[in-house]
C-alpha cells in the first residue's frame, strides 16, 4: 500500500499542476465564446415572438420510440417561451459572469461544460411537448443540477448537498415518472398538445387523484416547497453563478412550469386549489421568515428564492385570469432580480471575500456600479414603483382578491411575504453598501466589466419593464397566461391603477416591510434563539432518514449476506420450493397424471440404474465410488436417448460422460478424500428440503408434459431440412444451419470455459496467489 | 414415459440438492453433474418422448416419411451437454485451486475475501497444497 | 502412467479415433456425427496419447497450442456465419456449391455449414484438450 501511495502522489500532484496550468493558460477564452451559444438561443427564440403573441403555437416532432408512444416533439406557446427566453437570457449573463468570476479556475472548461449541459436540459424540458421526453430532460436537469452544486468536490458539505439534491428531487422525479405514465394513459395519448384538450375527462377518471399527488410530489419537491424545501438553502455550497442561474432563475422554476403547463388538464379541482393554495402559502411565509433569520447574503437570498416559488405555487392553484397573470409576472420578475442580486452577491463576495452582514457596510464607495445595479434590483423585488416588481406585486394582491375560494388567506399570505421581501431587500442589497467603514478581510474593489455588466442589464430590464410594461405584456404575459388557463386571454400591464384596494395592500406592506427592517436585528436574535429550540427541522430529518436507511441496508446485510455457501443455497432453494409450489397448487396445473403407460422391463432397468447411481453419489464416503455412481447416471441417461430416438445425443453424452470421469480422476489425485458430511444435525433438515424440491420439480414437469403439445416448430424443421438445407440428420441441420448463431455462441462459451481454467491454473504456476 | 421420466428428474433433483447443501465443495461439484443431468432430461421430456425412429430424412426424401423423434430439445440438449461439460471442468479446475491456495475444501472455512472469526472454525491451517 | 502395452496400442488407437472423429464430422449431416461429437472424439484420443505417453508427447503430436485451435476453429466457425453476409444474406445462413453436379448426380456437396461444423469440431478439440492437459500437467 505505502509503496503505491508514493507512487501514485506526485503523479496526481503532476496532473494536477498541469491541468491548473492549462486551465490558466486557456483563460476565459473558451467561455466568452460558450456565452454565444445561450445568446444565439434567445435571438433565435425571440423571432418566435410574434407568432406566439397572434396566440399561435409551433410544433416540431420526430419519432423517437414509435412503438411506446414516444417521440422527440417540442412545442412552443407563451408559456414554454416565456420560460426559454428566460433560460437562455439569463444563461447568457451567467456563462459571460462565470467566465470571470471563475477566472483562471483549473476546472473551469468542465464548470462550462456543466452550465451548458443543464441550459440544454432545461430548454428541453420547458419545450418538450411528449410527456416521456419532458421527463427526460427533468431527469437531466436533476443529474447536472448534481454536478453543478457539487462543483467544489474537495469540499465535504458540497458533496453533501449535491447529493441531497438529487436524492430528494430525483426522489420527486420517480413519483413524477409515475404520475405522468398514468396521465398519458388516462388521457390515451403522450403528447402534451392533445392532453392539454382532454382537462376534463382527466379531472373526472378515477385515477385523477393517484396522478395529481404522483405530479404534485415531482413538482414540490424540485420547487423547494416546505416541506421539501430544505434542500434549496444548502445547495447554495454551489459558486454564486451556479445559484444564479439553477436556483433563482431557472432549475428550481421546472416545478412551477410543470405546475403551469398541467394547469388546463388538472386544475380546478378542490384537491388542487387546496394543495396549491396551502402549500404555496406555508413555504411563502415560513421562507420570509427564515430569510430574515439569515446573516448569510446568500443563505438570505436562498430563502426567499423558496418564498417567490411558494408564491407562485399559490397563484397556480387560483382559476382567475388575474390571479394566474400574477403568477406569470412575478416569475418574470423574479428571475430578473434574482439573478442580479446572485450576481451582485458574488461580486461583493469576490471583492471583499465575505458575505456576511455584519461586516459589510459602506461599499458603495468602491463598488459604485454593483452598488447601483444592486439597488435597481433591490427596489424591484421589494415592490417600490416604477420597477417591474411593483406591478408584479400590484397583480398579485388583485390576484389574490380575486381568488373565490380563500381570499384572505392568499392575500393576508401575500401581504406578509411582500413585507418580509421589503426588509430583506434592504437587508441583502441596501445596507452592505451604506454606512461606515467596510470591515472585510480584503479591501473592497470595483468588479471587471464581465461581473458587473449582467447584473446591470438585468436590473434595468426591470426597470425597463415596469416603465413601459406593454414591452412584455402582449407577447410574453398574455399568451403565456392563455397557455396556462388553457382559453385565450387578454391581459393588461399597467403600472398606475389608480387608487384601489390593491395600492392600499401595497402602503401598508411597504409601512410594514420598513417597520420589520427597523427592528431586524432584533427579531433575528429571537428567531436565532427560537431556532435553537426547534427540535426537527428538514435538513436534521433528513439527515435521520438517510441514518435509517443505512442502518436499515446493514440490518438486511448481516441477515441475508452470511457468506456460507450453503445458506445462500438454502435460501435459493426454500424461495424455489415456496414460490414454484405455492404457484403450482394456485393456479391449479397440478394434476395427477392421467395414466402411468405401460413400460417394458428395460425401460425399468435403466430408470431403476440412475436412481441407484444418483442415490450412491449422495451416500458415498469414497471418492472413486462416488465418480462410478456419477458414471452410472450419466451413461443411464444416455441409454434413455438411445431408447428414445436420440442417437445423436447419445453419443454425446457417453464421450462426455467419459471425459467428465478422466477430469475429475485427474484432478482427485491432488484432492483429499471425502469425509462423511452426516454428522452434522442439520443433514436431516437438508435432505428434507431436497425431497421437496425434487417433489417441486416433478410435479412442475407433469404439469408441462400433461398439457397440449405444439410440434409446430419441429415440423417445420422436419419439412425445410432436406429441401432447403440439404441435410438429412435433422439434428445436426439445426445445429449448424437453422441455428448456427446460437450454437456459434454456445461453442465461444465452451472455448472460454477452457481458457478461463487454463489461466486458473496457469496463474497459479507463475507464482500467482489471490 | 413422461411420467416416469417427471419422477426421475425429481428423484435427480432431490439427490443434486442434497449434495449442493453439503458442505464439501467437491460434493457440491457432484451435485451439478446431477443437476445438468436432470436439466438435460427435463428439456428431453418437456419435448415429448417417442419411442420412434431417430430424426433422420430417408435417402431420396423430403421428408421424414412417419413420425420421428422430435429433433428441438435433441439439438438444445446437445449443447447443453457440452456447455454443462465447460462449467463442470470449469468448476473443478476452481475447486482445485481453491484447494491449493485455501488449504480445504469445505465451502464454511473458504473465508478468504469475507473473514469472519467468530461463527464458523476459521481455516487457521496454512495453505498446503501450493507451497512447494 | 507408463506402460508398454498402453503406449503400443494407443498409437494404433489414437490414430483409428482422429480417422473416426474426421468421418463423424463430415457424414454429420445426413447421418448421427457431427463437429460436436466429432470433437469431442478427437479430444479423447489425444488425451489418451497423453495418458500414454505424456503430455509433452502429446503437445509436440499436436503441433498447435489447443488453446490456439480452439481459437482457430472460433474464427472459422465466424468466418463462416459471416460469409453469408459478405454476399448479401443474413448473417449464418448457409451457401452451398455442388461441385460437378450433373443431371441425377448433384455431386460433391460443399458448404459454408460444413465449414461451420469444423469451426465446431476444432473449438471442441481445442477446449477439451486445454483443460486435459493443463490440469494433467498441473498434477
Amino acid at each position: 500500500m505505502d509503496s503505491l501511495s508514493a507512487h501514485s502522489e506526485p503523479k496526481t500532484k503532476a496532473e494536477a499542476a498541469n491541468t491548473s496550468a492549462q486551465g490558466s493558460a486557456e483563460g476565459s477564452a473558451p467561455v466568452w465564446l460558450a456565452a454565444l451559444l445561450p445568446a444565439a438561443l434567445t435571438v433565435g427564440l425571440s423571432f418566435a415572438l410574434p407568432t406566439v403573441a397572434q396566440g399561435d403555437t409551433i410544433r416540431i416532432a420526430y419519432d423517437w420510440v414509435p412503438s411506446l408512444g414516444v417521440s422527440l416533439s417540442f412545442l412552443v406557446d407563451g408559456l414554454s417561451l416565456t420560460f426559454a427566453l428566460l433560460i437562455a437570457g439569463i444563461g447568457t449573463v451567467i456563462l459571460l459572469y462565470s467566465g470571470s468570476y471563475l477566472a483562471g479556475h483549473p476546472r473551469l472548461g468542465r464548470f462550462t461544460f456543466y452550465l451548458l449541459s443543464f441550459m440544454v436540459s432545461m430548454l428541453g424540458l420547458v419545450l418538450a411537448d411528449n410527456l416521456i421526453t419532458l421527463f427526460v430532460f427533468w431527469e437531466l436537469t436533476t443529474i447536472t443540477s448534481y454536478l453543478l452544486i457539487g462543483f467544489d468536490h474537495a469540499s465535504a458539505k458540497a458533496r453533501r448537498s449535491a447529493l441531497q439534491a438529487l436524492l430528494l428531487t430525483g426522489a420527486g422525479g420517480l413519483a413524477l415518472l409515475a404520475g405522468l405514465i398514468l396521465l398519458g394513459l388516462t388521457a390515451g395519448s403522450f403528447e402534451l398538445s392533445a392532453i392539454i384538450a382532454q382537462g376534463d375527462a382527466v379531472r373526472a377518471h378515477e385515477l385523477y387523484l393517484p396522478i395529481l399527488v404522483l405530479v404534485l410530489i415531482g413538482a414540490f419537491t424540485k420547487s423547494a416547497q416546505v416541506p421539501f424545501h430544505f434542500w434549496l438553502p444548502n445547495a447554495m455550497a454551489a459558486p454564486t453563478p451556479v445559484s444564479a442561474y439553477l436556483h433563482s432563475a431557472t432549475m428550481v422554476k421546472a416545478g412551477i412550469y410543470l405546475l403551469a403547463r398541467m394547469h388546463p388538464v388538472l386544475s380546478g379541482t378542490d384537491a388542487w386549489i387546496w394543495s396549491l393554495t396551502l402549500f404555496g402559502a406555508v413555504t411563502a411565509v415560513w421562507a420570509s421568515i427564515l430569510a430574515l433569520r439569515q446573516t448569510d447574503l446568500k443563505l438570505a437570498l436562498a430563502y426567499t428564492t423558496v418564498m417567490a416559488l411558494g408564491t407562485l405555487t399559490m397563484f397556480l392553484g387560483a382559476e382567475a385570469t388575474v390571479a394566474v397573470a400574477a403568477a406569470v409576472t412575478f416569475l418574470i420578475v423574479h428571475s430578473l432580480y434574482k439573478a442580479a442580486l446572485f450576481l451582485v452577491i458574488g461580486n461583493i463576495d469576490h471583492a471583499t471575500g465575505t458575505r456576511e452582514v455584519g461586516q459589510l457596510r459602506g461599499l458603495a464607495r468602491f463598488m459604485p456600479v454593483t452598488a447601483i445595479a444592486a439597488a435597481a434590483a433591490a427596489l424591484s423585488m421589494a415592490g417600490f414603483p416604477p420597477f417591474l416588481g411593483f406591478i408584479g406585486k400590484e397583480l398579485k394582491y388583485e390576484g389574490a382578491l380575486a381568488i373565490a375560494s380563500e381570499p384572505l388567506l392568499v392575500a393576508g399570505a401575500a401581504v406578509l411575504a411582500n413585507a418580509l421581501m421589503v426588509a430583506v431587500a434592504g437587508i441583502v442589497a441596501l445596507r452592505p453598501f451604506y454606512g461606515g467603514e467596510p470591515a472585510t478581510p480584503r479591501r473592497p474593489h470595483e468588479a471587471p466589466l464581465r461581473q458587473w455588466i449582467g447584473p446591470a442589464v438585468l436590473a434595468a430590464l426591470g426597470l425597463t419593464f415596469g416603465i413601459a410594461p406593454s414591452l412584455i405584456a402582449d407577447s410574453l404575459v398574455q399568451p403565456a397566461v392563455s397557455a396556462i388557463l388553457g382559453r385565450p386571454e387578454t391581459v393588461k400591464l399597467a403600472l398606475w391603477h389608480g387608487v384601489n384596494l390593491p395600492l392600499l395592500l401595497s402602503l401598508f406592506t411597504f409601512a410594514l416591510g420598513l417597520l420589520i427592517y427597523a427592528g431586524h436585528l432584533r427579531i433575528r436574535r429571537r428567531l436565532a434563539a427560537l431556532g435553537e429550540r426547534l427540535p426537527l427541522t428538514g435538513d436534521t430529518a433528513w439527515d435521520r432518514l438517510l441514518d435509517g436507511v443505512k442502518a436499515l441496508a446493514a440490518i438486511q446485510t448481516d441477515l441475508l449476506q452470511s457468506g456460507v455457501l450453503r445458506r445462500y443455497l438454502f435460501t435459493i432453494f426454500v424461495s424455489f420450493a415456496l414460490l414454484v409450489g405455492a404457484s403450482l397448487v394456485i393456479t391449479g396445473a397440478l394434476r395427477p397424471p392421467t395414466a402411468w403407460p405401460e413400460l417394458m422391463v428395460k425401460h425399468w432397468v435403466v430408470v431403476a440404474l440412475i436412481v441407484a447411481g444418483a442415490c450412491m453419489t449422495t451416500v458415498a464416503y469414497s471418492r472413486l465410488a462416488a465418480v462410478c455412481a456419477l458414471g452410472v447416471v450419466g451413461v443411464g441417461v444416455a441409454l434413455l436417448f438411445v431408447m428414445f430416438g436420440a442417437p445423436d445425443v447419445a453419443i454425446t453424452q457417453l464421450l462426455v460422460e467419459t471425459l467428465v470421469v478422466v477430469l475429475v480422476a485427474v484432478a482427485m489425485l491432488r484432492l483429499p478424500s471425502l469425509r462423511p458430511d452426516s454428522a452434522r444435525p442439520n443433514r436431516r433438515r437438508d435432505a428434507t428440503l431436497a425431497v421437496a424440491v425434487g417433489v417441486v420439480v416433478s410435479a412442475t414437469l407433469l404439469a408441462v408434459t400433461e398439457a397440449p403439445f405444439d410440434r409446430s416448430i419441429t415440423t417445420y424443421f422436419e419439412q425445410t431440412s432436406v429441401p432447403e438445407a440439404f441435410g438429412r440428420n435433422i439434428v445436426n441441420v439445426i445445429l449448424v444451419d437453422f441455428r448456427a448463431l446460437d450454437t456459434f455462441g454456445e461453442v465461444a462459451v465452451v472455448a472460454v470455459a477452457a481458457i478461463a481454467a487454463f489461466a486458473l491454473i496457469r496463474g497459479a504456476a507463475r507464482g500467482g496467489r489471490p | 414415459m413422461e411420467t416416469v421420466l417427471a419422477v426421475l428428474v425429481g428423484v435427480l433433483v432431490a439427490a443434486s440438492v442434497y449434495l449442493m447443501l453439503a458442505r464439501n465443495v467437491l460434493r457440491f461439484l457432484f451435485g451439478l453433474v446431477l443437476l445438468s443431468n436432470a436439466a438435460n432430461l427435463t428439456i428431453f421430456a418437456a419435448g415429448r418422448l417417442t419411442e420412434a425412429a431417430p430424426p433422420l430424412v430417408p435417402e431420396g426424401l423430403p421428408g421424414p416419411p412417419e413420425m420421428v423423434a422430435n429433433a428441438l430439445p435433441q439439438a438444445l440438449i446437445l449443447t447443453a451437454i457440452v456447455i454443462g461439460f465447460g462449467l463442470l471442468a470449469f468448476a473443478l479446475v476452481l475447486v482445485y485451486r481453491g484447494y491449493q491456495s485455501l488449504g480445504t475444501l469445505e465451502s464454511d472455512a473458504m473465508r478468504y475475501a469475507e473473514p469472519v472469526a467468530d461463527t464458523q472454525p476459521a481455516p487457521a491451517t496454512k495453505p498446503e497444497g501450493g507451497a512447494p | 502412467m507408463k506402460s508398454l502395452i498402453l503406449s503400443a496400442a494407443t498409437r494404433l488407437l489414437v490414430a483409428l479415433m482422429l480417422l473416426f472423429s474426421v468421418y463423424m464430422l463430415l457424414r454429420g449431416h445426413n447421418d448421427p456425427g457431427g463437429g460436436f461429437i466429432g470433437g469431442l472424439i478427437a479430444g479423447i484420443g489425444f488425451a489418451l496419447y497423453a495418458m500414454a505417453h505424456g503430455t509433452e508427447a502429446a503437445r509436440r503430436a499436436l503441433r498447435l497450442d489447443p488453446g490456439v485451435i480452439a481459437m482457430l476453429g472460433l474464427g472459422i466457425a465466424l468466418l463462416a456465419g459471416l460469409w453469408s453476409a459478405l454476399v448479401g444474406d443474413a448473417p449464418f445462413t448457409g451457401q452451398w456449391w455442388f461441385i460437378g453436379a450433373e443431371e441425377g448426380d448433384k455431386g460433391l456437396p460443399l458448404s459454408t455449414v460444413l465449414l461451420f461444423d469444423i469451426g465446431v469440431y476444432l473449438v471442441v478439440v481445442g477446449a477439451v484438450l486445454t483443460l486435459v492437459l493443463t490440469l494433467e500437467e498441473e498434477v
